[in-house]
């Protein structure tokens, strides 16, 4: 599937994600009201991997409405991702997307850039069980929540989260990051400091997933890096059910989904497995 | 690596009041209608089509009307500024007889166009509308290249009063015209585009751009049309599915905005 933030701040674009052959899509971070973002530059490819601040920029949730309308007869899950402070906004923001006709909502809490907001919920655990709970006593569809790296025991913010009835874990979101430019001195991100993702953090999202999915009876979401069939093949084996891409749409075009699906299967085949379900978890051993 | 280059503000020339066009060395190739991202570190970096071009000197063109905008206008040359591209498709010249059309400040990215067009000694129209004379710039440049320069002001300050459309729409009629190549405000290239009918015809889109690399969406036209990547020149045929072309534009945070 695609995950937040990469072409899908209106509908043509997740419409083009969804011809590329996603499986299902994540909209970008919506919130209450409109937000502009970070002044550029906001995205900086490195040796390694992308460095992004886009600093959570949304039409807001009503605006929103319309994108999601547009999508409402399309034949894959739109999965609507949504950022708040607190567990009264993530409900409201939650049943908008549900009124839209979202298959699930995913909570952001794991942005690391955006004050007050993402990493700032998704660290604390009291705050996040309250919230995965008060979002799930209130919608009827999906509830997945969207972790963070940057934080000291991820298994422990997962286990919150399923305490609150969470239905997924989505791990990882970028890691914080920052880069300098030697000529100026200047950080080259306006928010001087951003998250980076791409292959780079892949191995990071998988120890992620390892250790989640083992802690955890709910299944977990991999996502960090994933480019080619094999990266989606070592995230199931660390114990991922179903695994979103989203710096790969620079590294390999709209299409890395095709690719990556393709490549997937021939990995399965010339190793004798018939279904993904046969790989989740293969690596506890 | 995708990052800006630090380079030097060599030149910085005034156009109009307040238009002013920068150089600075930046070697490699670029086509016309490809742009460059400039960044001046601390306030912000924005996508700017080129209009001036050498083997190492590269150049833009632009009004004072942004915060990025104001601080450009008022650096001086030897200022450090990053530049990172170029960015986008540029325009496939084909035809015998061209036709430019440009709106205000829109012309300045067809420059390096219809001089590489002259260069191949193929016969150039050009038709630069602004709104009074005093904005007027480049015709000079166009005319040493030896193209037809004709000028159209919303004021009859000078040349034909009225659209720019209009102008070139008689142009239309009058001249055999093989294709058509446009940039500036997006009402007036739609009703350019209509009057196109069956002639090629390509323009360079605007939209806020922030990642510049094909993957926020930010810039997004139609279904999925990345500007900054598959534009920012398309072609007709394209532009006729676009819902959005000459009737919104998305801002920073995503919303509509009615042109």
């Amino acid at each position: 599937m695609l995950a937040s933030g990469i072409m899908d701040e209106d509908a043509g674009s997740m419409q083009r994600m969804i011809d590329c052959g996603a499986g299902a899509i994540v909209t970008k971070s919506i919130g209450i009201q409109p937000r502009e973002g970070y002044a550029n530059p906001t995205v900086l490819e490195l040796e390694y991997g992308l460095l992004n601040a886009m600093g959570l920029p949304n039409p807001g949730i009503d605006e929103y409405g319309e994108e999601m309308k547009k999508l409402q007869k399309s034949a894959i899950p739109i999965i609507g991702s949504i950022y708040a402070a607190d567990a009264a906004e993530f409900v409201a923001l939650a049943l908008k997307m549900e009124q839209y006709g979202a298959a699930g909502v995913e909570l952001n809490a794991s942005c690391p850039h955006a004050k007050r907001y993402g990493l700032e919920v998704g660290c604390d655990t009291t705050l996040l069980q309250t919230i995965v709970s008060s979002v799930k006593d209130q919608v009827h569809i999906p509830v997945f929540v969207k972790l963070s790296p940057n934080v000291v025991n991820i298994v422990e913010i997962a286990q919150a989260a399923e305490k609150g009835n969470a239905d997924a874990i989505v791990a990882i979101n970028t890691v914080k990051g920052m880069k300098i430019d030697l000529e100026t001195a200047h950080p080259i991100l306006a928010n001087r400091t951003g998250g980076y993702s791409g292959k780079a953090i892949k191995p990071i999202g998988v120890r992620c997933v390892f250790d989640i999915a083992q802690n955890v009876n709910i299944p977990v979401i991999g996502v960090g890096g994933i480019t080619t069939g094999e990266d989606a093949v070592e995230y199931f084996m660390a114990g991922a059910s179903a695994v979103q891409i989203g710096s790969a749409v620079y590294y390999r075009g709209p299409d890395v989904f095709k690719h990556v699906y393709k490549e997937l299967n021939v990995w399965m085949d010339t190793h004798g497995y018939k279904k993904i379900a046969e790989l989740v978890g293969a690596a506890y051993q | 690596m995708n990052i800006p280059t630090i380079t030097t503000l060599l030149t910085s020339t005034t156009e109009t009041v307040d238009v002013k066009t920068i150089t600075f060395r930046y070697p490699g190739a670029v086509l016309p209608g490809q742009f460059f991202m400039i960044w001046i570190p601390g306030v912000d970096e924005i996508p700017m089509s080129v209009s001036e071009m050498s083997k190492k000197l590269k150049g833009v063109t632009f009004r004072n009307i942004g915060d990025a905008t104001h601080a450009l206008y008022h650096l001086s040359p030897g200022s450090k500024i990053g530049v990172r591209g170029p960015y986008g498709n540029g325009f496939t010249l084909t035809g015998k007889h061209l036709l430019f059309v440009g709106g205000g400040t829109g012309v300045a990215m067809l420059a390096p166009a219809v001089e590489h067009a002259r260069k191949r000694k193929l016969k150039s129209t050009v038709v630069i509308g602004v709104k009074t004379k005093n904005e007027l710039f480049f015709e000079d440049r166009f005319r040493r290249c030896g193209a037809t320069v004709l000028v159209s002001t919303d004021d009859g300050s000078k040349g034909h009063k009225g659209f720019a459309s209009d102008l070139a729409k008689e142009v239309l009629t009058k001249e055999s015209i093989d294709a058509v190549y446009t940039c500036g405000p997006e009402p007036m290239m739609k009703t350019l585009l209509s009057a196109c009918r069956t002639i090629p015809f390509q323009a360079s889109l605007d939209r806020y751009m922030k990642c510049s690399i094909g993957i926020c969406g930010q810039c997004c036209v139609g279904t999925g049309l990345r500007v900054c990547v598959d534009g920012p020149i398309f072609d007709g045929k394209t532009l006729q599915k676009v819902e959005d072309f000459g009737v919104y534009r998305r801002d920073a945070a995503g919303r509509k905005i009615s042109f």
